[in-house]
């Protein structure tokens, strides 16, 4: 499995995440000589100390305000493993951000000021991180040197984090007194907290594991494109590209091709070979979750984009109606009767919202009653849908269990969707 | 997860070749014109190279276009016809030179004229009506490219609105987009220099032969070594020294530099890159220094 990790930052306005990202890159070396000189130019003019937001606040409005409008990627490696790293925004108006940073993530840092304590924005990014189900979440209580180094705040916001994680069903959460700024128990464990001998951050993110392989569960295959060369040497060849969302898929298998239900078998698997002259293709036995690769099957029937290859034994069928929770990511609101359009995996539908069950309280962390969702809103809706979706829930697979809502006048996202349990539990 | 299991392994390089793959095919399927941005510089070699695997045994289905500054290497240039040649590609040329000829473009007092390639670029972008724009753009060379979307919406007049993007979840990419926008979209976004080299090593991929040590005039500028060319002359008090030397980056020949390099192979080449103290773009860019947000503001005007 790869060693890669892919990690966000989230934590409200002023928390430190820029700082701490640049921290984390300066001290892993993963900042070159001109990007250091870049920033000391930069920070000298504004007449202020060396500002390890800059390395990433990389827009000009950004800078200007000393606030993260969207999302930066950073990439970096120490001699154990490489990371992606989404440096994303705390302003609450934001947040829509900090959502496209924490959904391809393995790891999300939340920060939380020492001298604050959990915020509404705090609790707002965990249920975010728990909705998205990412596998673990590090609570980073940062400015710890603000605050005298004091053991029993770092305690008390460790536990307030925990109990929230806890009702938001994150399993994994691991809590560490930093500063940003100073650099304790960033990279270096701290002479000033004593008390804490727990690991640094980066020997969390270094130890983490990376995202689950689902390699082992169930087949699904979603159809992106049919190949059909149509020359000499591939003359009646068709193959069936996409990237196998989970499972493995291994020729003479028997597979579903979905909406159509149509049983048949994996005649063939094709692996490119592309030289300087000649395009070709040669056969393999096999592919993983997370490969991209090209199928053929055993018999002619009809198979186009949208269509789902699933395993026989195990396939989820088709729906029309769906049951998700959505995080609500445009300006206008969510109404019921709302008309819009779903994109699931390969599929693009028209649906209509026929209910909005209710909105997660943030307070309380409970649901209740909601007319409408607003913009950052977490609520759970009901959706119609005009074409069959070969869907799964999110909580066993998070490709065919993922969707958006998509404005069909603009084409502006509106919210990411991920469906319920049968249960329907909300987080 | 501590049992060990017999399945096949999935290295870094092949992962983000199969995000890239993804990307290319969700193009193909979702867009009706696209086109691919090709330079003949090595991102935009890697990029053709992933697209035609996308798509094998089938030719690929994208048109190629060149934004072409008049100042070219000419290496780079004999390569993109080669390429073009034998794969049997279409392609499109935008020449900065027409513009600058028949007056719709002013020549820059410093000569240089990477920024002069966004008009002809949109220009070129309208009159084919391309709808899906590939780039060979990565996040890890310079801060605003470190803040696009894989799909990046452009306005119709091009224009790049960092500050309101849309969202963009797991690998669901959204490319609607109205009549008059497009959408740029870049496959490598997380590839970095060194991936993009690994793979050029590992895939044996043929480059222009500028991105190999070889000998060549040059003068120090801004600590940059520039190529004695006809778009470049040294000024008063630069030398002239013959010295060893490789490109990191391939742009207009006016502000690209050269680093000192003994690198003949890919595989030198990737010992080279990850010692490396500068990034590529600090290190060969004249481009990128003229002000704090030089390619961000570039980037909104419809930049690549």
């Amino acid at each position: 499995m790869s060693t890669l990790l892919r990690l966000a930052t989230a934590g409200s306005v002023d928390d430190g995440k820029s700082t701490l990202v640049g921290r984390l890159l300066h001290d892993c070396k993963a900042i070159l000589a001109d990007q250091i000189a870049h920033v000391k130019t930069v920070s000298e003019a504004r007449g202020g100390d060396f500002d390890f937001a800059l390395l990433t606040d990389g827009l000009r409005a950004e800078r200007e305000q000393g606030i993260t409008i969207d999302v930066a990627y950073r990439y970096f490696a120490t001699d154990k493993r490489s990371f992606i790293l989404a440096d994303c925004p705390g302003h609450v108006q934001y947040t829509r951000n900090t959502v496209t940073g924490a959904s391809t993530a393995d790891v999300v840092i939340i920060l939380v000021d020492a001298r604050h304590g959990v915020l509404e924005q705090t609790r707002r990014h965990l249920a975010v991180a728990g909705l998205l189900r990412v596998p673990h979440v590090v609570l980073a209580v940062n400015k710890i040197d603000l605050v005298g180094y004091d053991e029993a705040v770092f305690t008390k916001i460790a536990k307030d984090v925990g109990e929230v994680a806890d009702q938001l069903g994150i399993a994994d959460l691991k809590a560490i007194p930093v500063s940003a700024l100073v650099g304790d128990n960033v990279v270096e464990h701290s002479a000033d907290t004593a008390w804490y001998d727990g690991p640094t951050l980066l020997e969390v993110l270094e130890n983490a594991t990376g995202r689950t392989d689902t390699s082992n569960q169930p087949l699904r295959f979603p159809v992106q494109y049919v190949i059909r060369p149509q020359t000499d040497e591939y003359r009646d060849y068709r193959g069936y590209t996409g990237t196998v969302a989970s499972g493995t898929v291994t020729v003479g298998d028997p597979v579903i091709v979905l909406p159509a239900g149509r049983r048949t078998s994996i005649a063939g698997i094709d692996r490119p070979v592309v030289t300087a002259t000649s395009t070709a293709v040669v056969e393999r036995p096999s592919a993983i979750a997370g490969e991209a690769v090209t199928v053929r099957l055993a018999d002619d029937i009809d198979v186009a984009r949208g269509s789902v290859i699933v395993a026989a034994e195990h396939s989820p069928g088709t729906r029309r109606e769906l049951a998700a929770t959505v995080s609500w990511l445009a300006d206008r609101p969510l109404t019921v009767g709302a008309r819009v359009l779903i994109k699931h995996t390969t599929t693009t539908a028209q649906a209509i919202v026929t209910k909005i069950t209710g909105a997660l309280d943030l307070d309380t962390l409970g649901v209740i009653d909601a007319a409408e969702l607003a913009l950052n809103d977490i609520g759970k809706v009901q959706l119609k849908i005009a074409a069959p979706l070969a869907a799964d829930p999110y909580s066993s697979n998070a490709i065919t269990g993922s969707f958006l809502l998509i404005d069909a006048h603009d084409g502006w996202t509106l919210a990411a969707g991920m469906i319920d349990d049968e249960e329907g539990e909300l987080l | 997860m501590t049992a060990i299991v017999e399945t096949p392994t999935v290295t870094e390089l092949d992962a983000l070749e199969s995000e890239s793959i993804f990307i290319f095919r969700e193009v193909a399927a979702e867009f009706e014109r696209p086109v691919i941005l090709f330079s003949g510089g090595k991102d935009s070699i890697v990029m053709l190279h992933l697209a035609r695997k996308a798509f094998a045994p089938a030719a690929v289905p994208f048109t190629l276009l060149h934004v072409d500054t008049g100042h070219n290497f000419p290496e780079v240039l004999a390569y993109r016809d080669a390429v073009v040649e034998q794969l049997g590609l279409r392609l499109e040329v935008a020449k900065v030179e027409d513009y600058i000829a028949d007056g719709r473009l002013r020549e820059r007092t410093d000569g240089t004229r990477n920024q002069l390639q966004t008009v002809p670029l949109l220009d070129a972008i309208n009159a084919h009506r391309f709808d899906a724009v590939f780039g060979g753009g990565r996040r890890d060379e310079e801060r605003a490219r470190a803040k696009e979307r894989i799909f990046s919406l452009r306005d119709e007049f091009g224009q790049w609105d960092p500050r309101n993007q849309r969202p963009e979840l797991w690998s669901l990419y959204n490319g609607r987009h109205r009549p008059g926008e497009h959408v740029r979209v870049f496959p490598l976004s997380n590839w970095t220099e060194l991936d993009v080299w690994n793979y050029i090593e590992r895939e044996q991929i043929p480059l222009p032969s500028i991105y190999y040590a070889h000998e060549r005039d040059v003068f120090e500028r801004d600590g940059m070594l520039l190529a004695v060319g006809p778009y470049s002359q040294p000024r008063s008090g630069e030398t002239v020294a013959k010295r060893v030397v490789r490109y990191r980056t391939v742009g207009d020949m006016s502000c690209t530099g050269a680093v000192a390099s003994v690198a003949t192979s890919a595989a030198e080449v990737v010992i080279e890159v990850a010692a490396s103290e500068i990034t590529e773009r600090g290190a060969t860019r004249a481009d990128d220094r003229a002000s704090e947000a030089a390619m961000e503001d570039r980037k909104r005007e419809g930049y690549f």
